[in-house]
């Protein structure tokens, strides 16, 4: 009977294993748990990208809530993206830029191309503001509150199906 | 024939080239201390880049790989502890680019379970020793000889 028992032992690791296994499945690769949530927005000083003498510290984003864009004009997606942040801007939600790791004169013909929905741009042309909020692949969205601090992340471009979910996070977060 | 080792050379010359494209993709950085050298490699052996599936910063090309690199040479050169540095890239990038997960409440099966596996394993090495030390041979009865030997003989060998 001992025996009997043992024998289903392999069985038994089989199904554990196909569980987690099977679970892993559903599990997105790409996803990763951002570093920042609840934490401040690195300060920084930059100027914007509409005036190369502007100076724009991490104060810009106190007192509202506000989603801060990080954008490029020699990415992809972030065009495809621009309609759902021109409809977040409609909405009422102050929207940052970041225009990640490019030259001005691209990146005003950008906006010029597919919309202004920021109220301010700030330009980081070696990236440096971009590392320090770890970002790996353009576009990203953070979500940051009235005292300065990092509520909500979305990597990637946010789709016309994800426009309901930030705005709840926006609600959330005012 | 010549045919045959135009097409030889050709592909050890493609050989050649694409790999000294994969070398020359990784940038050596010169540090005058090989000590430095030394743990700028180890570094950015260790740290996955974020980008990349499965890929250490040393040996990517993404452009946040890059910057990764640059940023652990610039710490090293500022004298920072290598616990220093992969605490700052933690801090930016998240726990997903330890290599080497730290011990903590998410982690510890991960960490327990090889020696968990060892301690099994011995249990069940030791369990088999046992069971055959206890096994006896025993020695056929009259009985059992005698119906062995009409078994054997009742197929007699086909060359006889």
């Amino acid at each position: 009977m001992r025996r009997r028992v043992l024998l289903l032992l392999p069985f038994l690791i089989f199904l554990v294993l196909g569980f987690f296994l099977y679970r892993g499945l559903a599990l997105d690769p790409s996803a990763r748990e951002s570093a920042l949530l609840a934490e401040k927005f690195p300060s920084f000083t930059l100027s914007t990208l509409e005036d190369p003498d502007a100076r724009i510290d991490e104060s810009l984003l106190r007192g509202q809530v506000s989603l801060v864009n990080v954008w490029a004009s020699w990415c992809p997606t972030c065009k495809e993206e621009m309609p759902q942040l021109l409809e977040l801007s409609e909405r009422g939600v102050q929207m940052v830029g970041i225009d990640y790791k490019d030259t001005r004169e691209h990146g005003r013909q950008f906006l010029e191309e597919f919309g202004k929905p920021f109220e301010v741009n700030i330009f980081d042309p070696d990236g440096d503001l971009g590392f320090e909020l770890g970002v790996y692949g353009v576009p990203e969205t953070f979500l940051v509150d009235a005292n300065g601090i990092i509520r909500y992340k979305h990597i990637g471009y946010i789709t016309p199906d994800d426009v309901e979910e930030v705005m709840q996070e926006v609600e959330k977060w005012r | 024939m010549a045919l045959m080792t135009r097409a030889g050379v050709m592909l050890v010359l493609l050989l050649v080239v694409t790999r000294a494209m994969a070398v020359s993709a990784i940038d050596i950085r010169d540090f005058k201390d090989p000590v430095l050298a030394e743990r700028y490699s180890d570094i950015t052996a260790s740290l996955r880049c974020p980008k990349c599936d499965a890929q250490a910063i040393d040996s990517s090309n993404s452009p946040v790989a890059e910057d990764m690199r640059e940023r652990v040479a610039f710490l090293l050169r500022e004298g920072r502890s290598d616990q220093e540095i992969l605490n700052y890239m933690v801090d930016r990038f998240g726990e997903f680019v330890l290599y080497n997960p730290r011990l903590d409440g998410r982690t510890w099966l991960l960490w327990a379970l090889p020696a968990v596996l060892v301690v099994v394993g011995g249990l069940v090495l030791a369990a088999f020793v046992r069971a055959r030390k206890n096994a006896r041979v025993r020695a056929l009865s009259e009985e059992e000889r005698m119906r062995l030997d009409s078994l054997l003989n009742r197929h007699p060998k086909e060359t006889e």
